[in-house]
């Protein structure tokens, strides 16, 4: 029998050894970061890449040039995709009270791929949009657009959790059909970018869309923070959470927003790479339960460590060829989530 | 403690379309006082609980507490009056007793438990009261029924409400847990002044610790009184349509022993 001053002393350690697990994720992730930069046509010595990146962006020489412009790119996007879309699974997982939940579930990927297929098979897009930001600022506005109407049909209709789930495979089902219409009367060529497009690949990544992407996590993630202890005690039911004080409304709508624009942003840039927003939190939630004052930062990591790996697997699996990292990322993270299940049950 | 009485008058609470309860109003529900509401099946009992809670949206008339309506409060500043249990903890969910403690004091701040250490130690301290202190780093799957119940119990309580709302606590559960559950709530509720309302499927168990039953079918109250008063045949027939006895064992706690169905009634 544990005694109240054990339960303290037990639950200070507990923190701890969550903190400690979030160090060491942070870890893994640099050293994946570093071995994506070292990976390549060209292997790099670690020395040579700290080198680089300590001499600063235009240092001059071809290892800068390689490390800086080729590489680092790539890298950063990776980290960043996976963390975006771990984090947005995370929330809505917790929001829609359901563990296959993932950022793709309820149509944001479908919408964002029917917004791309328009933009590279019609050339149709927003007006005004300059011709190198036509797919993916198609796909961005597909993907918010795609949320918004999803959230007006459930507002519709006064509706639970469930119903939004339902109205979202609708909407998966509805748009899929559209990017079936379109590839059926789209060239030959058209069908190859798009299909291209679609397997979700790091070799879109600039520096300015690196820069947004990381604008709208840096917005997104003190809001994700403050509402932690909210989403916690939604995992206690709807009605609970609300006996707490919680706007259970509020809290969900403010979830689905910052999962619509994370994952619509990543959508719109690398394409769809639907498995890490799955994977990544109920990798999370196995390492530091689900405390979300841990779960959804040990999310972010996840996410940003698998999608990195994925990223180094797919410049080493066949060599010379760059294999689109959507289709890694599912190679991967599919054993890597088995055998985190068939852990989980030998542990209970 | 002297906590204002609670006051429920001219309640409607629907769900759409369908009116579950209408134009209910109840006498004032004393601090310190257990009030259990029973009836069959599909009476509207968890519905009442949960429109009293003002967790039915749309839901018309007064729930007072004292001078104050809790009704037209928001979320946050009911939450600081009313707790309300729902039967239940959901399951597959990976905290630990202590993590949900700790939640429900932080999801949105109380005066209770300003920082970090102060909601740990509150929360402590709200289990020990329970006596379930040694499961505070449980995970809940790995609770038994009678155990979630009082983790559940403990959440409730956690942020020290003046009104506790519980629906059927004693659901799933033993004998002796369904005895141990109950004496706890009763004793919590005496002790600290509540105002108590739990929805109870078993009548001897709600005669037997409860100050007051109200019998509800249909969405409206059919008796009103302590069990003695509101516990006789006559209701059992007209509520519950059977032929029932009410008999007093040999400690002096009411028994209702149900003969048969009164044919033609459904």
């Amino acid at each position: 029998m544990l005694s109240a001053a054990e339960a303290a002393s037990g639950y200070r350690r507990l923190m701890l050894r969550r903190s400690v697990l979030l160090a060491a994720l942070t870890l893994g992730l640099v050293a994946a970061f570093l071995l994506d930069i070292a990976t390549g046509p060209a292997r790099l010595p670690l020395e040579t890449v700290l080198e680089a990146l300590l001499a600063g962006r235009g240092a001059g020489g071809p290892m800068s040039v390689i490390v800086w412009d080729v590489r680092l790119p790539y890298a950063v996007m990776a980290m960043l995709v996976g963390a975006a879309l771990a984090l947005s699974g995370a929330e809505m997982q917790t929001v829609l009270d359901n563990p296959l939940a993932s950022p793709f579930t309820l149509g944001v990927s479908s919408a964002a791929s029917l917004g791309a297929a328009l933009a590279i098979v019609l050339g149709r897009g927003i007006p005004f949009v300059p011709q190198d930001w036509l797919v993916p600022a198609n796909a961005f506005a597909f993907a918010l657009a795609a949320m918004f109407l999803l959230q007006f049909l459930a507002r519709l209709r006064g509706a639970g959790v469930q119903t939004l789930v339902l109205f979202g495979i609708a909407l998966v089902f509805a748009f899929n059909a559209l990017v079936a219409l379109i590839q059926f009367v789209a060239t030959e060529q058209a069908l190859q970018q798009l299909v291209f497009w679609s397997m979700g690949s790091l070799a879109r990544a600039t520096w300015d869309k690196i820069a947004i992407l990381a604008a709208v996590l840096l917005v997104a993630v003190p809001f994700s923070a403050r509402a932690a202890w909210r989403l916690t005690a939604l995992r206690l039911g709807e009605d609970r959470a609300r006996s707490f004080g919680v706007d259970t409304h509020a809290t969900r709508r403010g979830a689905l927003l910052r999962v619509s624009l994370l994952s619509g942003v990543s959508v719109a840039f690398v394409g769809t790479i639907g498995f890490v927003g799955l994977v990544g939190p109920h990798a999370a939630r196995l390492m530091v339960g689900e405390d979300h004052r841990f779960f959804l930062p040990a999310s972010a990591l996840c996410g940003a460590l698998l999608l990195s790996l994925s990223s180094v697997a797919g410049k080493l699996v066949i060599p010379g060829l760059l294999v689109p990292i959507g289709i890694v990322t599912a190679l991967i993270g599919v054993p890597v989530f088995v055998a985190l299940v068939l852990g989980r049950g030998r542990m209970a | 403690m002297s906590a204002p009485a609670l006051t429920v008058s001219g309640l409607r609470v629907a769900y759409g379309r369908k009116v579950i309860v209408n134009d209910l109003s109840l006498p004032p529900l004393l601090p310190g006082t257990l009030t259990a509401l029973v009836g069959p099946n599909a009476a509207g009992k968890s519905t009442l609980l949960r429109g009293i809670a003002g967790l039915v949206p749309g839901t018309r008339g007064q729930v007072r507490l004292g001078e104050r309506d809790l009704l037209r409060m928001s979320i946050p500043e009911r939450a600081q009056h009313l707790a309300y249990m729902p039967q239940g903890l959901p399951g597959g969910v990976a905290l630990t007793v202590m993590e949900t403690l700790v939640g429900a004091l932080r999801a949105v701040p109380t005066a209770l438990a300003p920082d970090g250490a102060s909601a740990a130690a509150h929360a402590i301290r709200v289990l020990e009261r329970l006596g379930i202190a040694h499961l505070a780093l449980r995970t809940l799957d790995r609770l038994s029924g009678g155990q979630r119940q009082l983790v559940g119990l403990a959440q409730a309580l956690a942020r020290e409400p003046s009104v506790v709302m519980l629906d059927e606590p004693t659901s799933a559960l033993d004998l002796r847990h369904q005895v141990s559950v109950m004496a706890l709530v009763r004793e919590t509720v005496l002790r600290s002044g509540l105002v108590g309302v739990v929805v109870l499927h078993d009548l001897a168990l709600a005669a037997r610790f409860a100050d007051r039953l109200v019998a509800l079918s249909e969405g409206a109250v059919q008796a009103d009184g302590t069990p003695a008063e509101t516990l006789t045949p006559d209701l059992l027939a007209r509520v519950y349509e059977v032929e029932a006895r009410v008999e007093r064992c040999s400690q002096g706690h009411l028994l209702v022993l149900a003969d048969s169905p009164i044919r033609g009634a459904a």
